[in-house]
């Protein structure tokens, strides 16, 4: 990794901290040449190319459909196990345990571990087994691929998305450092009061709950920040709120699976962009950011993969670090 | 050079909430890329007016959405500071303070239960939502599974076969003996592996116990509707059945002490009647841990011996 895409590298993890992406400072000369090449193309023929492109752009919804039925059959899997007593996958979201092995999930053992102040021998297995997990799977890939809040937040963004286009709500941004004051806030909650404060309002938690032991109050919680996402603020608590993914995005820093940006044959028409549910993430595609000809996105990416899907140049797609180089 | 039209909606669209301000800032207004930028970079020209509102709306609505989320994460402490109900934890269960900064909420200890004794708690339990309690009259623990699996399931402690050490016993919360299983009282090991009470059973409701009143008991023991299930060991060993099922016809009522599945914990005793006159009762004994069994067998409504959660042994 050069000296640019390092900084870049540094810069995207205070970006998942909350800073606003800013425009590069550096940028390496390859990609400088090519962000030149791009303003000196004659308007007509880029055009003439975008049209081309667009005209031959297959919809794809590949990604999204396999994501989607990862998410769904990863939390079938708890209620399946649980019904029919076959014991695959025991407990839920947020401690499980796979053919026997225990699986804790990264947050909520962080909330008991700084409530409680005592580790268990399985607490400490399941917790590195998940750790390892989602460092090799990408981190935030948890959010997309299995959270099941994040798929009814997905519809509620297509809801959201629909009555802004009926001009009846706008969007009401929120300031994306909040997560992380949640974060310590939650963490300290949980050492000064010896509660696991945060679970008792998590929707990853209810929600899983919900599906596996059946309904309760709880889920009004749910639907109430469902609410606030439809009509107030697109996808505000994944976006401002969650310390899940926060926990896991830090785990993400380390992961090699991650969404590659090609230079040379985007057109910058910033359709990734309306689609990704972290925007921010994106800012490397906008004319003239790239700081290299390639760029690997940040660690707050969730590995969605709804870009790749949409991308009409194919300047977007799924790497796995290392992985190419070896075959 | 233009950004504009990269931009994400989210920074193109108007922020401001009311029509009025939204027409002043048309979307893709380059003032919105500088506004974006000016939390990170040095550098930026002086915001506009509007500019200046919509930040500031902005800062309201995180103010909004901090204090959303934190009352109702805070809200969690109400249901603690009015319990009036203290909950009956499954058996191993940590003191109530440990044991919901330990609970991870997973429910591992519901599917291992053979006769699903244990349920999670609702919001209405504050911080103690998702935990797991057992609600004895409807189900109690009858240690079907002869070796308490709730413990075994749980991955963080919370239910546990050995307390860590800096965590104290309260007085006489500590069992005597390893409790005797009397299902399993001829095996090599019959004893449950449990030091603590998770409760102690107390005859709350006298006036009502038909073995004080001399009365017998004949029919199912809860009715016909009742869902509850429970280990016979002169019917199935390893199948519980439902009560319902197991009709009983005793000339006397026994039926705490008879179903009641640890050796010495409750016995039907002759006592005398504050009017010096002999009578029988049902008499809790020191290896008692609190199952509840004698609370969900009980014939009369409400049940005349119910389960203390929590409660130590007074001597």
């Amino acid at each position: 990794m050069n000296q640019v895409l390092k900084r870049r590298f540094r810069d995207q993890i205070m970006v998942m901290f909350g800073r606003e992406p800013k425009k590069p400072e550096q940028i390496t000369e390859r990609a400088q040449q090519v962000h030149k090449l791009k303003r000196v193309t004659n308007k007509a023929d880029l055009n003439a190319a975008k049209e081309h492109m667009r005209a031959h752009q297959e919809h794809s919804t590949k990604w999204r459909n396999r994501r989607w039925a990862t998410l769904i059959i990863a939390n079938l899997l708890f209620v399946i196990s649980y019904y029919f007593d076959v014991q695959m996958l025991e407990g839920a979201l947020t401690a499980s345990r796979f053919v026997g092995f225990h699986l804790i999930d990264l947050n909520s053992a962080l909330q008991v571990m700084l409530a409680h102040k005592h580790i268990i021998n399985n607490l400490l297995i399941g917790t590195g087994t998940v750790l390892v997990l989602w460092v090799l799977l990408g981190g935030r890939t948890f959010c997309s691929w299995v959270c099941p809040y994040h798929l009814l937040a997905e519809w509620a963004e297509k809801l959201h998305l629909y009555l802004v286009k009926k001009k009846l709500v706008t969007d009401q941004t929120i300031d994306r450092r909040l997560r992380s004051v949640f974060w310590l806030v939650f963490a300290v909650l949980a050492i000064a009061t010896g509660y696991t404060v945060f679970e008792a309002i998590s929707p990853t938690g209810i929600l899983s709950r919900a599906l596996i032991y059946g309904p309760g109050v709880a889920l009004l919680w749910v639907l109430a920040l469902l609410v606030f996402e439809v009509f107030f603020s697109k996808r505000a608590w994944c976006r401002y709120a969650c310390p899940i993914g926060l926990t896991y995005g830090v785990v993400g820093i380390l992961s090699p699976v991650r969404i590659k940006y090609k230079l040379d044959g985007c057109f910058h028409e910033g359709d990734c962009r309306k689609v990704c549910l972290v925007p921010h993430v994106l800012d490397t595609v906008i004319k003239g950011r790239a700081v290299d000809v390639e760029v690997p996105i940040g660690p707050d990416c969730t590995r969605c993969g709804l870009c790749v899907d949409t991308c009409p140049t194919g300047s977007l797609t799924f790497e796995v670090k290392g992985l190419s180089k070896l075959l | 050079m233009s950004d504009e039209e990269q931009l994400p909606d989210d920074s193109a669209a108007p922020d401001s909430p009311s029509p009025a301000a939204a027409k002043k800032v048309p979307e893709g207004d380059p003032k919105v890329v500088q506004g974006k930028h000016s939390a990170g970079g040095g550098g930026t020209p002086p915001l506009s007016k509007e500019r200046r509102q919509q930040a500031r709306r902005r800062v309201l609505r995180t103010i909004l959405l901090t204090g959303g989320v934190m009352g109702a994460a805070l809200s969690g402490f109400l249901p603690l500071v009015y319990a009036q109900k203290q909950r009956l934890r499954p058996p191993g269960a940590l003191d109530e303070k440990d044991f919901l900064s330990s609970c991870i909420k997973c429910g591992q200890c519901v599917q291992v239960c053979p006769v699903s004794a244990i349920k999670l708690a609702d919001l209405v339990d504050g911080f103690g939502v998702g935990t797991p309690y057992i609600d004895a009259r409807s189900q109690a623990c009858d240690f079907s599974c002869d070796a308490v699996q709730c413990i075994l399931a749980c991955p963080t402690g919370s239910l546990t076969y050995h307390k860590p050490e800096f965590l104290s016993v309260r007085a006489g919360a500590a069992l005597a003996a390893k409790p005797i299983l009397l299902a399993k009282e001829k095996d090599a090991e019959p004893t449950l592996n449990l030091n603590e009470r998770i409760g102690v059973a107390r005859l709350t409701r006298p006036e009502a116990c038909l073995a004080i009143q001399g009365k017998g008991f004949k029919g199912q023991a809860r009715g016909s509707n009742f869902k509850g299930r429970m280990r016979y060991m002169s019917v199935n060993r390893w199948k519980p059945i439902k009560i319902t099922e197991h009709p009983y016809d005793v000339a006397e009522c026994d039926l705490c002490a008879r179903e009641c599945p640890v050796k010495g914990a409750i016995s039907i005793e002759t006592v005398f009647a504050p009017d010096g006159s002999k009578r029988k009762s049902p008499v809790v004994h020191e290896p008692c841990v609190g199952c509840g069994v004698c609370e969900m067998i009980c014939p009369v409504e409400s049940a005349a011996i119910e389960i203390v959660p929590r409660e130590v042994w007074k001597t």
